[in-house]
């Protein structure tokens, strides 16, 4: 137990300040604690679906999780149930075979909800889909094919800041 | 001359791992076969392609391993039913790769005991088949999810527990099926395809550096492995070696990838028995490589830094100073953890014995990569078959006997030591020089490469063949995944339900990667 709290005590705070630059930061925080307060009732629960992504973006929404971020200061967190989320972080591009899984998924989470598109491929389908047709026989594409989205974050994968950014913007758009 | 048979005459590739291939008569195959198993070899990979425009038929493709290298065994199959002998009865990683052979080939291999679909789910007809040259997928699509028969476990007191393809935490999907008595597991059925794209139909209309692209993101967590393996393949198409500097800086990316992701998991395997410290901690330094990844090479997770013919990215002398800094300090701290590890009784309670795999089992069963390793599968590509610059690095391979969580936990550790003083070594041999790599962007026709890359999850192999013109006419990536998911099914047996998590965490395989 004592080399644990030693590690502890020697490790720090790692959290940063949310996405964003210096000052405006502190009020970002607080303006975003506040839309989460006035959406959801103070914390917003996040149920993460991939629907047929590389696993690059997951890796990016793991370290979402990792002590740099905060999330949880923030109010947020994963939740291991459709039915107990608010939001749905969705990444890859569709495939044909999770196109139902994803639907379901979506159904199950209770209104008002919002959908959270991450990575290149979950917004446009990235390079798994080409533009002629016959070569998409086992993807349906971007995730909004499928599902609603409200907010498309790209990148490959999109770095923890801007997937953050993506969560804060889709609480902004449901005020 | 890694084997030796009457009917069969091999050709030596210029690649960068000895790699030997050569066409047999289909009925040859099984003897072959049996004849590299019972000599302590491996099956890598087994995948199919329609040659018809070429040879009037289907061909299989067959890589084999053992420790004079790799043997690609190529078959010539009729055009009409298109079939060949089981080999799963022989090597049992073969099953799903037959079966995904069949889903996208039609090529059937007879008298296998299990002919279910298995990265088919209904989503084009049964009866149509994608990777054949003439497959038509608007005509071929249907909406109608087919049932999938499960086996069943009778008897007093036993239920099932369906888990997926929506799985509870940050995973990518597939569906475990528990058959339990209370909370000990008698049976897990695993059923994978969910994240199935087209990977490898999309590399048809690929160019090579666009393919390189693709072949970064099969999986994810190994993009370094999988780039530099496709690069390594159409390499020894081209005949051509990538200069010194290139190659020390892939073996730079490659332990920086094996790093990053034994750190992650390394915090998962603390979470997962309710040390969210061991998370906090490793997901620190995590961060903190991937942080360093971006501000050095431009990508956290190293993605398009690898290309055929050389590598896109470069290292400064502050770079190296950079990395060095980070080495020790990475050093310091894991040591401090692993300390802690060790001597936290609770952790280690769940850790020894959970979802051993006997070393003979794992032989069996063709468990290979890291967790092998684990299971006394003294395999490592890096070691006995050490392409430059290996060759020159003198890699010591991690192995244990336990085959249980506790030691693919050690295994981990090791590994994350030993890249550690790998990339000390390298900074010292990588010389700056301001000659750029020549690109290679266009392969000689009717071409055939392997390449073979140790990733951090185990060997990860990519196969090119080129037609007539030189363009890629087929691209097979293979995760060690397919070899090892099928051995996570027997891990988990007698343990108990809410172990699964931790014991499957301890294997970390890929869904991605085996899906394509």
């Amino acid at each position: 137990m004592y080399q644990i709290f030693r590690q502890i005590l020697k490790t720090g705070i790692k959290s940063e300040t949310p996405p964003q630059g210096d000052e405006s930061l502190r009020l970002l925080a607080q303006c975003l604690q506040q839309d989460i307060l006035d959406v959801f009732g103070g914390a917003l629960a996040i149920r993460m679906v991939d629907a047929g992504s590389c696993n690059g973006c997951e890796l990016e929404i793991h370290a979402v999780n990792n002590a740099y971020y905060n999330l949880e200061g923030l109010g947020i967190k994963f939740v291991a149930s459709p039915r107990h989320a608010d939001l749905l972080l969705v990444t890859g591009p569709v495939s044909r075979h999770m196109e139902v899984a994803l639907k379901r998924t979506y159904d199950a989470v209770p209104e008002p909800k919002l959908v959270v598109a991450i990575g290149e491929c979950a917004c446009d389908g990235g390079i798994f889909c080409a533009a002629e047709a016959g070569e998409n026989y086992a993807s349906c594409g971007k995730v909004a094919n499928v599902i609603p989205v409200d907010v498309a974050v790209p990148g490959c994968p999109p770095a923890p800041t801007a997937i953050l950014q993506g969560i804060l913007t889709a609480i902004r758009t449901a005020k | 001359m890694p084997i030796k048979h009457a009917n069969l005459k091999l050709t030596r590739l210029t690649d960068a791992v000895p790699t030997w291939a050569g066409e047999i008569a289909v009925e040859n195959l099984p003897e072959i076969c049996r004849q590299v198993r019972d000599g302590g070899g491996r099956l890598v990979a087994l995948w199919g392609s329609d040659a018809r425009k070429l040879s009037g038929g289907f061909m299989l493709h067959v890589t084999l391993i053992n420790e004079t290298g790799l043997v690609c065994l190529h078959v010539p199959l009729p055009e009409t039913h298109p079939h060949y002998p089981d080999i799963a009865c022989i090597f049992p990683a073969a099953a799903r790769m037959q079966r995904a052979t069949y889903d996208l080939l039609g090529m059937h291999a007879e008298e296998a005991a299990d002919h279910r679909k298995w990265l088919r789910h209904g989503a084009w007809h049964s009866g149509s088949f994608p990777l054949r040259k003439d497959f038509d997928a608007a005509a071929s699509r249907t909406d109608e999810a087919e049932d999938y028969p499960f086996v069943q476990v009778e008897g007093q007191g036993v239920h099932e527990i369906a888990v997926g393809p929506v799985h509870a935490g940050i995973i990518e999907p597939g569906h475990f099926r528990f058959s339990v008595i209370g909370e000990r597991v008698l049976r897990l059925e695993e059923r994978f395809g969910y994240t199935h794209k087209g990977i490898e139909k999309r590399f048809e209309r690929m160019s090579l550096r666009q393919g390189a692209k693709l072949a970064g993101r099969v999986s994810g967590d190994s993009t370094v492995a999988y780039a530099w393996a496709y690069a390594m393949a159409a390499e020894s198409i081209a005949g051509i070696t990538p200069p010194d500097r290139a190659l020390w800086l892939r073996a730079l990316l490659l332990e920086r990838e094996r790093i990053a992701n034994h750190l992650g998991d390394l915090g998962y395997l603390g979470s997962d028995v309710a040390l969210a410290f061991g998370f906090t901690q490793f997901w620190i330094l995590k961060e903190q490589v991937l942080r360093t990844n971006a501000a050095l090479f431009g990508h956290r997770y190293l993605m398009d830094s690898i290309m055929p013919g050389g590598v896109a990215v470069d290292v400064t002398a502050e770079a190296k100073r950079v990395i060095a800094g980070e080495c020790e300090l990475l050093e310091r701290e894991a040591a401090t953890l692993r300390g802690i590890y060790e001597e936290h009784a609770g952790v280690q309670d769940r850790y020894i014995g959970a979802g051993r795999i006997e070393p003979k089992l794992a032989a069996q069963l063709g468990l290979c990569g890291m967790a092998g390793r684990a299971s006394a599968q003294a395999w490592d590509a890096r070691v006995q078959f050490a392409c430059a610059p290996y060759d020159k690095l003198d890699v010591r391979m991690a192995t244990y006997r336990n085959g249980d969580v506790a030691a693919r936990v050690i295994v981990r550790f090791d590994e994350l030591f030993e890249s550690l003083r790998l990339i000390r070594q390298i900074l010292v041999n990588l010389i700056h020089e301001e000659e750029a790599t020549p690109a290679l962007e266009k392969l000689p026709p009717n071409g055939f490469g392997i390449g073979l890359v140790e990733g951090w999850r185990g060997e990860v192999m990519v196969a090119i063949h080129t037609d007539a013109q030189g363009n890629l006419a087929r691209v097979h990536p293979h995760d060690p995944s397919w070899q090892n998911w099928p051995v996570l099914e027997h891990a988990i047996i007698d343990n108990i339900v809410p172990d699964f998590p931790l014991i499957n965490k301890s294997f970390n395989l890929s869904y991605s990667g085996q899906d394509l």
